[in-house]
């Protein structure tokens, strides 16, 4: 059963007296429309779809025409507002729901928003409520509908959403990657009772089953045993320092110590509470409330694994509030299930489980505004993670906002998708290093991002001179992400697996969150100015080369450009006190062959045979990196008869280049050099944006026009740059055609533990195993 | 909770043929050891091959007569919560074979026929002993025993007080107390328990009993009609055919087998919520402290209050997903309240007990019926026994989910099929 009806009522004892923070909890209320509401038992969740005006630094090019004016910068930038759509959830105790509903009438601008949309169990008791308070119509959705359609939701959107959990493990949560397709999937959802849902696809679902015997069954019959007036999450918390031997009957109870001769386990349940039938004493609430949740969790499991097997299903996915962050239920369900499959099927819990029956609710309402056809992305900067609200964990850290909860969804321009020329979509990961298993390696980037962040802040504040509050907003994003990253130290499992991607990604919606959409406009426009200056100098020399030293040069050049990153701290110090540092400097830099990861001869063969049909070229940094690296590279593969995608960010990232950028970049080049120019012309060289704004990359969400392009152009060799994109990211990644990653490590730690120095050079050219 | 299904096929595997005189020792006990190890360490659908004995496939000794064990023939099944022990009464003693009966025997004899109850808790199931049985070629009566396992000390005592050692019987044992009193037998009474897997002795037991009828009616029955409480009645079934079978032994704990034919079977589950915890919920939310006080309050109290329906969340049927307003949404789901956890009565609470113990073995039964393609379940144990609500439950349970694909079938003899197993064990070593 779906329901969870309504709970304790002491627990809605209407709680005034907390003030909410509005800058933290109900942002963007003034523009919000379609509401949706889930009223659980003791937890509410409410959902609003608003739009977030933010800065952008806009690159417009200048009419070029007619003069060259040589001190006159390549391009304008402008910082312009720009609406984007977001979605709020909170997540908050039912005992503030009218604090909250008074805050939102007196926050809430947009007068549009006639109904909200409403689901869960207490929807219907607090109709009158909402109603009165917002004055909005109630209109009720189906539970289950509502829930099945969170889920397909959050499967598709949030990478790293489903996790297994695995006791005493440390972590203890492993996170699933993104699935091409979610389908089919089981969704055991245990509120008062159970429900057994099979999801087929979008709109295909079916109740296969169910159990009386769920959340409600141990809150109810625990409340009778424990004799006490007890909230569900003290149930449990009793549950958890029992031994629920002393209540139930084992089967070395029945077997004595002969069991270890029949090799069974004597540990196993065989009858639950078998004890108290035949004993006469007094059993210890704890144990009782510990054998009532192993009774309960094995029996849900059971039930889950026997249906899972009729319906050939393997993907099983647990949630409702028996369930929502609890690690003893987590674990016990688990157990349940790794006993009853042999390990064949794995419990799956969701990071938002939570929010399901909301985020359905909502896009049921929303659906005019076709939510399906977008791709959204998790905004670190404005969502909680994981246990930000559990109670058992981490008791301490409740602090007043600490009883909110909060996900917030960016609404991204474009659809994302898989590269198609993945080999395995599905086993597919982008990070070369989990951060959340390699301790070592966690503490070292954690304090590396630590440490930059300094750095960062006063590069923010020097991207806005002229405005005066710059300073004040920048201390805000360093204590957000200061935050953060304290937040990542202790529970590194908050938004998924932790990464170096998922830290620079952080960062990068924290600044985002301050206005500091491009804190490296300026400097990238610098850097773009002075080395389009050489670019005609650095081609003339290739050209005067022959074919092997040119290939090696052009390499070397791309390597050496590519130490121009602002984003390595190591470099970014070198540049701030040498600035003369320069190409030449870069290249001397550069560690001599055999690099680190050297198959420069296997490419070197392969380019004497015949030419690649298209190359997909995943750039990195602006200036000497794009300018003098890549387009030199370019140049040669168009004069070969390759043609080149050309994929940059949609966004900014650090000093990558972005694709609006490199657009003028591009034709800039094009009016000096007449290779590139007919390229450009005859579509031999075309530019995509990726889809995202992470100076890593994420081969499985990228833009859709993009991976139309990879296809149609029949794309035979993927080249991926730098060490966020080929490092961090992808050094594993296995393509389907032939590819090249190439980076330079400039991190000395990173160096070290690839077993080199800094500056070592990574050259990984790969074919397909056919 | 027990270990997950194992896969037994021994239909040509012998057990090595002990004389009767000699206590199957060592050589039988390891051999039984490992055979089980096997068992239950293997996974569902492993074919299990005895260990014992298999390479030493003896010519069967012609004559039962010469090779039948010596009087008194007892099975015996030592449960987690029941002892069940049957007991084969001669009738047809010569006048000869009264003369050289030793005098223990007799008092033995004497004592569990003349009576129907021993010491506090021991009882003698007089209404399902069987009348003029022939076994291994003597005629008698059948006698069906139990007592508490709590109790086995004082069994002990007893036997030792009788001196059952001096018959120099076998004596047959299964149930996982076979294994945990073995040493006391032997200390205590100097007995030596021949152990037997539960299983193999129950689907015997079963196979057997149904065979020879109870006393010329039908072991097996039904309930027709059982989803209307006004035609619902005891019918009984026909069981001659009864391949492939779903058996549902519902003990302290629940073990459920697929049987294919008499000597292929497999387990294919079990849960742990039983009677054990029918019985242990019951005492500990009403304070009752036996089986049949713990039925009796159940059969008058209304589990309805204590458990919340689909209609108590959905106001009546929730059509989207077929469930009918009756149904239970959440058992004990009320009692989450501190109001309705007041206003409930002790019977109240036996009677949800019972209702959710009995409607979760359906549907864990209904559940692996499906998976294995089986549409017919008999349901044995001693948690059935006086317990006609929990019957007419599964009997409904099962016809209603399945839509009338499904059949209930209960035996009269209930718990006591391990026990006959392990006597049919005695009379005739793993023949069958």
């Amino acid at each position: 059963m779906a329901a969870s009806g309504q709970m304790e009522r002491s627990s809605h004892s209407m709680d005034k007296s907390i003030i909410l923070p509005p800058d933290e909890i109900f942002r963007n209320l003034e523009n919000a429309k379609r509401f949706a509401i889930d009223i659980g038992g003791s937890l509410t969740k409410l959902a609003y779809y608003s739009t977030v005006q933010h800065k952008v630094a806009k690159v417009r090019s200048f009419d070029h025409t007619g003069k060259e004016a040589v001190d006159e910068p390549l391009y304008e930038i402008s910082v312009q507002e720009e609406v984007t759509a977001r979605l709020h959830f909170i997540k908050f105790e039912n005992a503030y729901i009218e604090t909250c509903l008074d805050f939102i009438k007196d926050h809430l601008v947009n007068t549009e928003t006639k109904v909200i949309k409403a689901t869960g169990g207490g929807a219907y008791k607090f109709k009158d409520l909402i109603e009165k308070k917002l004055r909005l119509k109630v209109d009720k959705e189906d539970e289950m509908s509502c829930l099945i359609k969170g889920c397909n939701f959050v499967l598709k959107n949030i990478p790293h959403e489903a996790f297994v959990y695995v006791k005493h493990a440390d972590p203890e949560f492993r996170f699933q990657t993104t699935q091409p397709d979610i389908f089919p999937y089981l969704l055991v959802n245990i509120g008062s009772g159970v429900s057994i849902v099979k999801v087929e696809s979008e709109d295909k679902f079916e109740r296969i089953g169910g159990s009386s015997i769920g959340g409600g069954t141990f809150w109810g019959l625990g409340a009778l045993l424990t004799n006490t007036k007890v909230k569900f999450d003290e149930l449990l918390q009793l549950a958890s320092r029992g031994q629920h031997a002393s209540v139930d009957m084992l089967v070395k109870d029945i077997y004595g110590g002969g069991y270890s001769c029949l090799g069974l386990t004597g540990d196993l349940i065989a009858s639950s509470f078998g004890k108290s039938a035949t004993e006469d004493r007094e059993f210890s609430k704890a144990d009782m409330a510990k054998s009532l949740l192993h009774m309960i969790s094995n029996d849900i499991g059971q039930l889950a694994c026997l249906y899972a097997k009729l319906h050939n299903l393997s993907r099983v996915y647990f949630g409702g509030f028996f369930i929502r962050g609890h690690p003893v239920t987590m674990h016990t369900i688990t157990y349940s299930i790794n006993f009853f499959t042999k390990g064949e099927v794995q419990a799956l819990f969701l990071r938002h489980e939570g929010y399901l029956g909301a985020i359905g609710a909502f896009l049921k309402g929303a659906e005019e505004d076709n939510p399906n056809q977008y791709s959204w992305g998790e905004n670190y900067a404005g969502s909680s993670g994981l246990m930000s609200v559990s109670p058992e964990l981490y008791p301490m850290q409740r602090t007043r906002s600490g009883t909110f909860d909060m996900l917030e969804m960016d609404r991204l321009d474009r659809q994302l998708v898989n590269l198609p020329l993945l080999l395995d979509a599905s086993s597919y990961i982008p990070d070369t290093v989990d951060l959340t298993e390699d301790a070592m390696a966690r503490e070292y980037w954690l304090s590396c991002f630590e440490e930059a962040l300094d750095g960062v802040v006063s590069r923010a504040v020097a991207s806005q001179p002229d405005l005066t509050d710059a300073k004040e907003r920048a201390e805000k994003f360093s204590q957000k992400y200061q935050h953060k990253l304290k937040t990542l130290r202790q529970q590194p499992f908050a938004y998924g697996s932790l990464t170096v991607r998922s830290l620079l990604d952080t960062r990068e919606h924290c600044l985002n969150e301050f206005n500091f959409p491009d804190p490296y406009s300026k400097i990238k426009q610098m850097e773009n100015d002075w080395a389009l200056k050489f670019f005609h100098k650095v081609v003339k020399s290739l050209e005067s080369l022959n074919w092997d030293e040119r290939q090696f040069s052009l390499v070397k050049g791309l390597l050496a450009g590519n130490v121009f990153d602002w984003g390595a701290k190591a470099v970014s110090d070198i540049l701030v006190t040498d600035p003369d540092f320069g190409f030449e400097e870069a290249k001397r830099q550069l560690q001599e062959r055999p690099w680190l990861i050297d198959t420069y001869n296997k490419w070197i063969e392969r380019l004497k045979g015949p030419p690649h049909k298209c190359a997909l070229f995943f750039v990195d940094n602006s200036g000497i990196d794009i300018i003098l690296g890549v387009f030199p590279l370019v140049r040669e593969l168009l004069c070969r008869g390759t043609e080149v995608i050309l994929a940059s960010n949609s966004g900014p990232a650090l000093n990558d280049v972005t694709y609006s950028e490199l657009q003028i970049l591009t034709e800039r080049i094009a009016a000096m050099d007449s290779v590139i120019q007919s390229g450009v012309q005859k579509e031999q060289l075309i530019l995509v944006q990726s889809g995202s704004s992470s100076p890593c990359l994420d081969l499985s969400r990228l833009d859709k026009g993009l991976a139309t392009v990879v296809r149609e152009r029949h794309t035979d060799l993927v080249i991926i740059e730098g060490m966020g994109r080929a490092i961090h990211t992808n050094f594993y990644a296995a393509l389907s055609c032939e590819s090249l990653k190439l980076a330079v490590i400039k991190n000395s730690w990173l160096a070290d533990r690839f077993g080199g120095k800094i500056f070592s050079v990574v050259f990984k050219y790969e074919q397909p195993s056919k | 909770m027990e270990v997950n299904g194992y896969y037994f096929n021994d239909g040509k595997a012998e057990k090595e043929e002990d004389a009767p005189e000699k206590p199957p020792e060592e050589k039988e006990l390891s051999g039984g050891g490992r055979e089980d190890a096997v068992a239950e360490s293997s996974g569902g659908g492993v074919p299990r091959e005895r260990l014992a004995s298999h390479s030493r496939t003896r010519q069967r000794i012609d004559s039962l007569k010469k090779n039948r064990p010596p009087f008194p023939w007892f099975g015996m099944d030592i449960g987690g919560t029941l002892v069940k022990l049957v007991y084969f009464e001669p009738k047809d003693i010569t006048a000869e074979e009264e003369q050289e009966e030793v005098e223990n025997l007799k008092s033995i004899r004497r004592y569990l026929t003349s009576n129907v109850a021993y010491g506090s808790t021991g009882i003698r199931d007089v209404h399902l002993e069987l009348k003029d049985l022939t076994l291994c070629g003597r005629k008698g009566n059948l006698h069906f025993i139990r007592f508490p396992t709590q109790d086995m000390s004082v069994f002990l005592q007893m036997g030792r007080d009788k001196h059952f050692s001096s018959l120099h019987t076998t004596l047959c044992a299964t149930g996982g107390g076979a294994y945990k009193f073995e040493p006391d037998f032997r200390t205590m009474a100097d007995l030596q328990l021949h152990k037997l897997d539960e299983l193999d002795c129950l689907v015997r037991g079963i196979l057997y009993i149904d065979s020879v009828r109870f006393n010329g009616s039908s072991e097996c029955y039904y309930f027709e009609n059982p989803t209307d409480p006004d035609l619902c009645q005891k019918k009984p079934y026909n069981l001659e055919n009864p391949y492939p079978l779903l058996l549902v032994n519902i003990g302290s704990g629940v073990s459920i087998l697929a049987v294919y034919s008499k000597d292929n079977y497999k387990r294919v589950t079990g849960t742990s919520l039983g009677g054990g915890t029918f019985l242990g919920l019951c005492c500990l939310l009403t304070g009752c402290s036996t089986f049949e006080e713990a039925l009796e309050m159940a059969s008058h109290g209304d589990s309805t209050r204590v458990d919340k329906l689909v209609k108590d969340i959905y106001g009546g049927d929730y059509e989207r997903f077929g469930l009918p307003g009756w149904a239970v949404a959440s058992s004990f789901g009320n009692m989450m309240f501190k109001e309705k956890r007041e206003s409930v009565g002790k019977e109240d609470l036996a009677r949800a007990t019972l209702v959710t113990i009995t409607n979760n073995i359906g549907s864990i039964t209904r559940m692996c019926a499906l998976n294995e393609n089986i549409n017919r379940v008999v349901f044995v144990g001693n948690f059935l026994r006086i317990n006609t609500l929990s019957m007419r439950l599964l009997a409904y349970a099962m016809d209603y989910w399945s839509k009338g694909q499904l059949k209930a079938l209960f035996l009269e003899h209930e718990g006591y099929f391990g026990a006959v197993g392990a006597l049919l064990e005695l009379l005739n070593p793993s023949q069958l």
